[in-house]
């Protein structure tokens, strides 16, 4: 009975509940409760199979293949195959679309009358089938369009809101790169085709061999544009923090915690899996993809203020960390270092899972919040705390998470990259070592922007008194919209607590898979362990304690130490002027020190526009604007210098189009005669 | 016998705490010719506070109610996890040199959250302050770590303080290095000169006496207990993990009188060096320290290029 469900037709069975959803959604379109109610139901049916389904190909040793082929197109052909690996990201797409989904039930609602409910349903399902079949297919080609039906479907989502101009422009953005990157994959897919002779990636495997050096130091470089640009690394990110926030909040979640990660599954199968085995650059340059955008993300992220762009600016950071874990894997991989090499893969996949959770967690909140204020600028809220307990008890719990403070389970994930980078260090080669020292000291260092950032968010959003008159209008939301919130919050916790169970169990994803046989993996334990007896910290034991001593210091010092104490309420010290919102410290202010700090970086701007009374003197100002901005270095020496290269190129072409059909007719001939001269 | 070694472990951070901060004020009053107070001032003080009564703030939210039991609880539990006296006690479950960092970092969130949580301008810049100076901390202290884990071999820190003393090997070089790393970051984490000033409350020096403005009464005891108690916990890791001179390998009578004893003399070293450093320089602008925190992250970067595993 189990062994049938969980085999390929359990998969199909998934992959069909998920059509009934967006086929569903498309009938009831003209309702919109029903087309709501439908969508998300089959949403959580199908999540909720997802994970058991995948829980159980988790377990079972040999994989999962099958294929369905035709004979039109003999190349295509739809074949699967789940192994551990794909099992995880299965797991991770279904947790995250469980809970996005539940929310979605009532975060819909605000659309009613306004937008085609429908429409969002049948993208939303076709969404999440495509990211199904990205991280199960199994054929190159098969692949790509799995990898289209994902980028179109999002695309759709991200311009949902249609009727705000930005939106569609931040649909484009999304577009042009997402086409920008999958040419790449193209290409590198073709050049494995032209040497290996086929599509199938198991065959590709079983001859990557033939590949000579030099193309396949060219497809690692074309794959690693191609999905890291729909991973978000820094310089190809540029889509990212355009996109995410215009979609609508239960969507961006799922973008940021889920779809970015498809690239992170791709460049593990491809590094790790079919090109194996890796040159050590390949490992040394995704370390140091890793530690940039980290970096970068972090800092970025301090200089914003709509609360989407910041997040999903942590979301290029968080990639950037997954990065640091997978290039440390191909390094110890490249080396012959099986064990830490699943080590480090353990701690990228860790840490996957548990970006897809907080940063959900967090999108879903900010989601919460925009509902209530009707703006993202985190300057206009404050004091929302009061307003919006739950909400901020959950938004507080997702800064923890990605802070990486334990108990939760960001701590446990940079942990083991932490010790994996530590593995890297002891390296006898000067070159990897100095490498490895600066990708520990780029992750320290986000470590602490992240927090700083993190008290910045939640500070200014939730703390203190409201910097706008809307705020107090707003309310707690709706139940669907806690439950999926306080669900992910409490994974927060689940995942830090039982770290030292799940996380060997993600380390052995790649022992079974493709790396070496399982008894080199790390085993489980209450406690989480670094490779060869570095270090251990469980989960469990910090959690008890923590939550003793509270209770001890909260019960000594409230009722054994002066119990007659009196609590007066008073107003806070204000230094005899009055209390206004403009006296608490805002976003801006906030990061300004460290946006001054990291000038080189940031390259932030200052002008002031003053205009006087007295236009000649000078001595009394009547109006004062103040402008700070930020220049992006990626723009300014990466784009900028692309476009023009673009428009230059074109402009060259251009005298060939003519606009004179007979000339047209002209080229067609000779490149029919062409091409049958050179067959 | 290991419980009660562990108690006495939980009892000590807080119950010695307050005298390394007596003690500093009394070495700086006699640099300025002063008496002084007592150096059990810091313990009256605690007490005094205690009892009375307490303002808050109508702004306030449960985070400003809540954080000094936080920050005070993670003292606590960083206090369990560091070798004090007795490396031979293990802990394999929260004494990692990370957890210690992290656990730290979670003090630090809540701190500066309560300093935004009153809504005054005072309040606010101190959090700001905070957590730049903390973000930049941060990498300074984990690669000091990391300089002394790489040559010991293990991110324990209770196994790092058993392995024994670095200056007299040919680590000599690498592990002075990174205590030099390690102290800057001590100052600075701890609120000491030149990165702040602790007993003043001008706006113009302050980072941690801004953000607890308005605390009162038993929070504002329980704060600077935790501050104490965080100096502390950083002297002792100083003298432990570079200088681990005297500390109890074993259970025995003499080791452990021994341990205690050179535990008291290297802090109340520490505690010599920190109020001369406060005597005789002066703080430094805000905008300075990050070179400060920058050299203590390159000479631990250094450290760690210099060092090789045993």
């Amino acid at each position: 009975m189990i062994d049938a469900m969980i085999s390929e037709i359990g998969f199909v069975f998934l992959l069909s509940l998920f059509a009934m959803g967006a086929a569903g959604s498309l009938c009831f379109k003209k309702r919109d409760t029903l087309a709501n109610g439908w969508q998300n139901f089959f949403a959580i049916i199908g999540s909720l199979w997802g994970i058991i389904f995948s829980i159980g190909a988790f377990f079972v040793t040999r994989g999962i293949s099958f294929a369905a082929t035709s004979s039109v197109f003999p190349l295509l052909s739809f074949s699967f195959h789940i192994d551990k690996l794909s099992a995880f990201f299965i797991f991770v797409i279904s947790l995250i679309t469980l809970f996005c989904s539940i929310y979605g039930i009532g975060y819909i609602k605000h659309f009613y009358k306004k937008y085609n409910i429908g429409a969002l349903g049948f993208f939303y399902h076709l969404f999440i089938a495509g990211m199904l079949m990205v991280v199960t297919a199994s054929n190159g080609l098969f692949f790509l369009v799995a990898w289209e039906i994902m980028a179109i479907a999002s695309y759709f989502l991200v311009v949902y809101d249609h009727n705000d101009n930005d939106t569609v422009k931040a649909g484009s953005l999304y577009l042009i790169m997402t086409y920008a990157g999958t040419s790449c994959i193209i290409l590198s897919l073709l050049l494995l085709y032209a040497y290996t002779g086929s599509f199938d990636f198991a065959a590709i495997t079983s001859s990557v061999a033939l590949i000579p050096v030099s193309v396949k130091n060219a497809i690692f470089v074309l794959s690693l544009i191609g999905f890291g640009a729909k991973a978000g690394i820094i310089p190809f990110h540029i889509w990212l923090p355009a996109a995410h926030p215009a979609a609508p909040s239960h969507v961006s979640a799922l973008m940021s915690g889920v779809m970015i990660k498809t690239g992170i599954y791709m460049m593990i199968r491809m590094f790790m899996d079919i090109l194996e085995p890796a040159p050590l650059w390949w490992g040394l340059t995704v370390l140091i993809i890793g530690s940039v955008s980290a970096l970068l993300g972090v800092l970025y992220a301090l200089t914003e203020h709509d609360i989407k762009k910041l997040l999903a600016y942590h979301s290029i950071e968080n990639i950037g960390i997954i990065l640091l874990g997978l290039g440390s894997a191909m390094v110890f991989a490249s080396v012959g270092n099986t064990p830490l090499a699943l080590f480090g893969l353990g701690a990228a996949l860790f840490h996957t899972v548990n970006h897809a959770v907080f940063k959900s967690l967090l999108f879903l909140s900010a989601g919460s919040i925009i509902n209530q204020t009707h703006t993202r600028n985190m300057e206009e809220y404050g004091g929302l705390i009061k307003y919006m307990p739950l909400t901020a008890f959950f938004f507080l719990i997702g800064s923890m998470a990605i802070s990486a403070l334990p108990p939760f389970n960001g701590f446990f994930s940079e942990w083991m990259t932490f010790q994996v980078l530590l593995q890297g260090i002891l390296s006898a080669e000067i070159v990897v070592k100095s490498i490895f020292v600066l990708a520990t000291g780029a992750l320290a260092l986000t470590g602490g922007l992240a927090l700083a950032c993190f008290v910045k968010a939640f500070g200014v959003t939730f703390l203190a008194r409201p910097r706008n008159s809307d705020v107090p209008r707003a309310r707690e939301s709706s139940w669907p919209l806690r439950a999926g919130m306080g669900a992910l919050a409490t994974v927060c916790l689940l995942f830090g607590i039982f770290s030292g169970y799940l996380a060997p169990l993600l380390a052995r994803t790649g022992a079974s898979s493709f790396l070496a046989s399982a008894n080199t993996a790390p085993s489980a334990a209450s406690a989480l362990l670094a490779p060869n007896g570095f270090g251990s910290v469980s989960g469990p034991v910090f959690f008890i304690l923590f939550v003793f001593i509270l209770l001890c210091v909260i019960a000594a010092a409230k009722y054994i130490v002066n119990k007659k104490q009196k609590i007066n309420i008073g107003a806070t010290w204000d230094c005899g002027a009055n209390l206004t919102p403009r006296t608490e410290i805002t976003a801006t202010g906030f990061a300004r020190s460290i946006v001054c700090i990291f000038s080189g970086i940031l390259k932030p701007s200052l002008q002031h526009e003053i205009q006087y009374h007295d236009a000649h003197t000078r001595y009394v100002p009547k109006s004062r604007i103040v402008n700070l901005r930020m220049r992006d270095v990626y723009q300014s020496y990466f784009y900028v210098p692309l476009i023009q290269f673009i428009t230059a190129l074109s402009l060259r072409i251009k005298a060939i189009q003519s606009g004179n059909i007979n000339m047209y007719v002209l080229y067609i001939f000779i490149a029919v005669v062409t091409a049958l001269f050179l067959s | 016998m290991t419980i009660f070694f562990w108690i006495i472990q939980l009892i000590a951070t807080p119950a010695l705490s307050p005298l390394c901060i007596g003690i500093i004020k009394k070495i700086k009053a006699k640099f300025q010719n002063r008496q002084g107070a007592s150096i059990v001032q810091p313990y009256k003080d605690i007490w005094k506070l205690m009892h009375k009564d307490e303002v808050i703030s109508p702004d306030a939210s449960w985070i400003f109610r809540s954080a000094p039991y936080i920050i005070f609880t993670t003292t606590i539990i960083v206090g369990l996890s560091i070798p004090l006296f007795a490396s031979f006690l293990k802990n394999a479950l929260t004494g990692d040199l990370l957890v210690v960092a992290y656990t730290f970092a979670l003090g630090t969130f809540f701190l500066a959250l309560a300093g935004m949580d009153t809504g005054s301008a005072f309040g606010g810049f101190g959090s700001s302050r905070e957590a730049t100076i903390s973000a930049l901390a941060e990498g300074g202290l984990i690669l000091s770590f990391f300089a002394v884990s790489v040559i010991i071999g293990t991110t324990n820190l209770f196994t790092i303080s058993r392995a024994g003393i670095l200056l007299s090997t040919s680590f000599f070089l690498p592990a002075m290095l990174a205590f030099i790393g390690f102290f800057i970051i001590l100052l600075a984490e701890t609120g000491r000169f030149p990165f702040d000033n602790p007993a003043t409350h001008l706006e113009l020096t302050m980072i941690h006496e801004a953000m607890i403005l308005e605390y009162s009464g038993k929070k504002l005891a329980l704060i600077e207990w935790a501050a104490a108690n965080k100096f502390f916990i950083f002297a002792a890791l100083g003298v432990n993990l570079f200088f681990p001179y005297g500390i109890a390998q074993s259970a025995s009578m003499g080791a452990l009188f021994i341990g205690v004893a050179a535990l008291l003399i290297k802090i109340l070293g520490i505690c010599c060096i920190v109020a001369l450093i406060e005597s005789s320089m002066a703080k430094l602008r805000f905008f300075r320290l990050p070179d400060l925190l920058i050299i203590s992250f390159i000479l631990s970067a250094v450290a760690i290029g210099l060092s090789q595993t045993l």
